[in-house]
């Protein structure tokens, strides 16, 4: 058998570094590869056959129901080789698959010397994965290029095959060809991570550097810190130390993941494994930075330190205006868990009292208001998400705005705004649609290269504000869902923009400022006086919605005052009847939200400020 | 119990049922197949009379009753003397005011000269034709088949054996009623020889033939702008042909209100006779088992016929009191209301909701346009 019993194989703190190897999955959402990891928990036995559930390293339930891995975690496999019959100590780091994580993902990259490119090959390489595969390649990784779900009647492994080497330069019949659901394959896949993947290399007598690539907040031991060891040691007798902050911690306990924590004496060159240290937020143990001991301290970190930069911003309000210390807990308890998260009180005419909160992207946005939802029973209103602006004055004074309701009213001299650069693979039947839309989105095309005869990659200078309105959606209904997409922040430019009002009865809507390009000023004008329109219910009197620049208004709809709004039969019979209504209508107007004198029933300002993709995805849901 | 005790006797049976109507009331096959209206009827009086007996087992007082309204239903359906029968009951249980007033409605095709004369004979003295509209294709919509005609001779005939309160009903904002529909309905009726008009904007009540007509799109309800128009045009040629309201769907010729009405929205004691009818009295509602031949059951076994009741708090009591005076010409008297719930509505004055010359004497009355949203006046008060 090739797996190896845990008590016998080689022990955390004293596994020679020749006999470890540190891998990374780099795969694309359901391209298989929790199936993959639950497959080698089984062949390695790690896990027992009657312990063994679907997803096994996925904690959160947001993360076993939409299939995403957030966070990362790494695992510890003990494995005998088939090729030459000797004891490796395997270190499969879980990267998360997504966009808005490239930086974590690249931290999790620098803890390997080797990744895995798992590939579904009825689907072929996405975007994403490509860019994940890049940032590996930089990192000097070896790649092992493996086709999954080979099982599947419609996978194409020659055609993928051949992508694969393409990219990497390899011969497609380098590629190995697994299936996690079957096992197929995943014996050999073990044997050729021991082969192929090189040693870790590092200094044992040198004072320890260990890289944190992973940072988790729980609730029983405060933060657990994952981190791959590069030189020296660290034992629990050790006083740590960040570099970043340089504060001091207790180390409380050592560990490795196998897949459930075992504690150790301690963790050697070239180990993964946690640190435990009291810390209480993940904020004080961040993702990039380096550890070391304060009694013999590095003189030099590991390169690649970054704090986390929020890149998107929305405002999340309440539903119901008393839920606003439990939403400020929550955010709180988040916070602990995600370093990323930021947020501060903002208030709004229009919405109450809430938070402003920045996030890595759309998908890290989505998922703190699920969680926020989910785990603390919340109903919320979130506004548009907007990116950051820097607007210069005349005056030459700089401001960041990260809300549109506090974009300078005054002469701007300029605004600048965020720029990414996207990647989307696509079949190349849709290049004419994805150049469509990325010439309106304000995109200016790189450069276009085949990846096979029939797939694209398509290279576009966009700014970020164009992809966090619609644009995701945009793509995958105008490519029928086949075209992926990444992008990486590239800087900023300056852009023609302008900050549209909404005025109801001539008093301003916080929650529907939008800064957009002057070019779309008007049909967003347009776009929300009519939805406003369609959404306020008549009253008492006549109320103009207005969409301005300044005191400039660009689009006007009015609301004609109410004419009829009575039972016009009130008998014996029907008094009691009548009046359960009107308390019941009475309930109804308690959720109305005031803008003046004008009231706006919350499903309003829901339905307003949720675009047309989102409530088709709602209804999908349903 | 000194309070006067008014009474609604209701009749559960029509020839036919119209699409709009979600009243209790069945037509004779419903109860029994192949029944006509003889047999399942017979034997209703004497539940109502016997029912007469329960109430003044619990509800006595000295006063005589000042009101009786029979409604249905067809009431005209029923013979005349056994109608009186009824009447004669309630005479001799409580005893009748002498300027008692006691109205029937009345279909204006099922009735002959000679049964009017009968229905003045037993005592009625206040009698309301269902008219509807004038024009056809409405008459169509809303499965009444009358011809126009009948209603002229019908309320003619009513004057000439002596009811000197004639009234009809009209409705408007019926699928396919155009402006002038409606304009020719209201010039019909006031042609008529009457003394009172009641006129409702029709409401689509849910489980009717009509609800379903409009949820299929088969028909399209008028836009409601245009159902407020038809009030406008009524209100105002009614008020030239000397009818003024004094209720916002009721019109009356001096002296011609309807008594039994008012009770209602002056939140006066009265007690619903025959199935599914609700009573009312001190703060208490409660209301009879639907179905007739449950309503037989009960009675025929000595058992009260009620359903279910329900005890009105005194929020209860003060919104139903909102929500009715304010239908009233004269509205609400402004010292019963919490400044709270004045300054809630102020803003009305300013847009002619409300009227000012009222509120100028201590009232909140509505205006002809705030008649027309007074449901959403009275939630603001009630939510104050």
């Amino acid at each position: 058998m090739p797996a190896i019993d845990l008590a016998k194989a080689p022990q955390p703190a004293s596994t020679n570094p020749a006999q470890i190897r540190n891998f990374c999955i780099i795969a694309h959402i359901d391209h298989g590869k929790s199936t993959l990891a639950d497959r080698m928990l089984g062949i390695t036995e790690v896990v027992e056959q009657r312990n063994m559930r679907a997803q096994y390293l996925d904690r959160m339930d947001i993360e076993r129901e939409r299939g995403i891995t957030i966070k990362s975690q790494a695992v510890r496999l003990p494995w005998r080789s088939g090729i030459d019959g000797q004891e490796y100590i395997l270190n499969m780091i879980d990267t998360p698959g997504h966009v808005d994580f490239t930086y974590e993902v690249s931290r999790s990259l620098a803890a390997c010397e080797g990744a895995i490119l798992l590939v579904d090959c009825a689907q072929g390489i996405e975007a994403q994965t490509l860019a994940n595969l890049y940032l590996a390649m930089e990192n000097n990784l070896t790649i092992i290029p493996v086709l999954n779900k080979i099982d599947l009647p419609a996978a194409q492994p020659d055609k993928f095959a051949a992508e694969l080497a393409k990219l990497i330069g390899c011969e497609p019949e380098d590629c190995l060809r697994v299936s996690g659901k079957t096992g197929d394959g995943v014996v050999e896949l073990l044997d050729q991570i021991c082969a192929q993947i090189p040693a870790p290399v590092g200094d044992p007598d040198a004072p320890a550097r260990a890289l944190i690539f992973d940072s988790v907040y729980d609730t029983y031991r405060g933060v657990v810190t994952y981190v791959r060891v590069v030189d020296g040691h660290l034992s629990t007798k050790d006083q740590i130390q960040m570099f970043s902050t340089g504060v001091r911690h207790e180390m409380l306990e050592v560990g490795v993941i196998s897949p459930e924590p075992v504690v150790s004496k301690g963790l050697g060159v070239g180990e993964v494994g946690y640190v435990i240290t009291g810390v209480k937020d993940v904020r004080q143990s961040r993702v990039g930075d380096t550890i070391t001991t304060y009694h013999n301290p590095a003189k030099s970190a590991l390169s690649g330190y970054k704090d986390p930069i929020p890149m998107v911003f929305s405002g999340l309000f309440p539903l119901d205006g008393a839920d606003y210390p439990i939403l400020r807990e929550a955010l709180d308890k988040l916070q602990l868990n995600d370093a990323a998260l930021v947020y501060e009180p903002e208030t709004s005419a229009a919405l109450g009292f809430g938070f402003r909160c920045g996030f890595l992207g759309l998908l890290h946005m989505e998922i703190v208001r699920e969680r926020l939802e989910r785990e603390a029973g919340l109903s919320l209103i979130s506004t548009a998400p907007n990116v950051v602006y820097r607007t210069v004055a005349d005056d030459g004074k700089e401001m960041t705005v990260t809300n549109p309701s506090e974009f300078p009213d005054g002469k701007i001299a300029a605004v600048f705004e965020p720029i990414v650069r996207a990647t989307v693979l696509a079949p190349s039947e849709f290049i004419g649609s994805i150049m469509e839309l990325c010439q309106e989105r304000r995109g200016t095309l790189l450069g276009m290269d085949y990846l096979s005869e029939d797939r694209v990659e398509i290279r576009y200078t966009l700014p970020l504000a164009e992809i966090v309105f619609d644009f995701f959606d945009q793509l995958k209904s105008r490519t029928r869902g086949y075209a992926s997409l990444d992008y990486e922040p590239i800087g900023e430019a300056e852009g023609d923009l302008v900050k549209v009002d909404i005025l109801l009865q001539g008093e301003g809507v916080d929650a529907f400022s939008a800064i957009v390009h002057k070019d779309k000023a008007y049909a967003y004008g347009v776009m929300m006086t009519t939805k406003l329109r369609e959404l306020i219910p008549r009253q008492q009197f006549e109320v103009p919605i207005q969409a301005a620049i300044g005191s400039r208004i660009i689009a006007r709809e009015s609301i004609r005052a109410i004419r009829k709004d009575v039972l016009a039969k009130c008998y014996g019979g029907d008094i009691s009847r009548k009046r359960k209504l009107l308390e019941k209508q009475k309930e109804g107007k308690k959720r109305m939200k005031m803008v003046g004198r004008v009231e706006v029933p919350q499903e309003a300002f829901i339905a307003a400020l949720t675009t047309d993709a989102d409530a088709t995805k709602d209804k999908a849901k349903k | 119990m000194n309070e006067p005790l008014s009474f609604y006797v209701h009749i559960p049976y029509c020839v036919k049922r119209c699409g709009y109507c979600d009243f209790n009331t069945y037509t004779p096959s419903e109860l029994r197949e192949g029944g006509d209206l003889k047999s399942v009827s017979n034997g209703y009086i004497d539940l109502l009379i016997k029912e007469i007996g329960m109430a003044h087992a619990v509800a006595q007082t000295n006063s005589p009753i000042p009101t009786i309204f029979f409604g249905g239903g067809t009431p005209t359906l029923m013979e005349p003397t056994d109608l009186g029968l009824v009447l004669m009951e309630l005479s001799n249980t409580y005893g009748f005011a002498n300027d008692i007033e006691i109205t029937i409605e009345a279909n204006p095709d099922t009735v002959t000269k000679d049964k009017l004369a009968k229905l003045r004979d037993v005592g009625m003295n206040r009698i309301s034709f269902g008219m509807q509209s004038a024009a056809p294709n409405v008459l169509k919509v809303l499965d009444r088949t009358h011809d126009p005609e009948n209603v002229i001779k019908a309320t003619t005939w009513a004057r000439e054996v002596g009811f000197d309160e004639v009234s009809v009903d009209l409705i408007y904002g019926a699928p396919t009623e155009s402006i002038s529909d409606w304009e020719a309905t209201v010039d019909a009726a006031l042609e008529l020889p009457i003394t009172h008009i009641s006129a409702y904007a029709l409401i689509v009540e849910s489980g009717t033939k009509l609800a379903n007509q409009v949820r299929r799109g088969e028909v399209v309800m008028p836009d409601e702008d245009q159902t407020a128009d038809k009030y406008l045009i009524a209100d105002s040629k009614f008020n030239s042909a000397g009818f003024s309201w004094y209720e916002l769907s009721n019109w009356a010729k001096p002296g011609s209100q309807a008594k039994h009405n008012i009770a209602y929205w002056e939140n006066a004691n009265w007690w619903g006779l025959g199935p599914g009818a609700h009573s009312h009295i001190d703060g208490v509602r409660f209301w009879n088992v639907k179905h007739p031949s449950t309503y037989a059951e009960r009675i025929n076994n000595g058992v009260a016929p009620v359903q279910d009741s329900e005890t009105l708090t005194l929020e209860d009591k003060e919104n139903e009191r909102i929500m009715l005076e304010i239908r009233l010409r004269d509205g609400i008297a402004l010292t019963s209301l919490t400044p709270d719930q004045i300054a809630k509505v102020e803003s009305y004055l300013e847009t002619g909701h409300l009227d000012l010359d009222f509120w100028g004497v201590g009232r909140m009355a509505l205006t002809q346009s705030g008649r027309l949203i007074a449901d959403r006046i009275v939630q603001e008060i009630i939510s104050a």
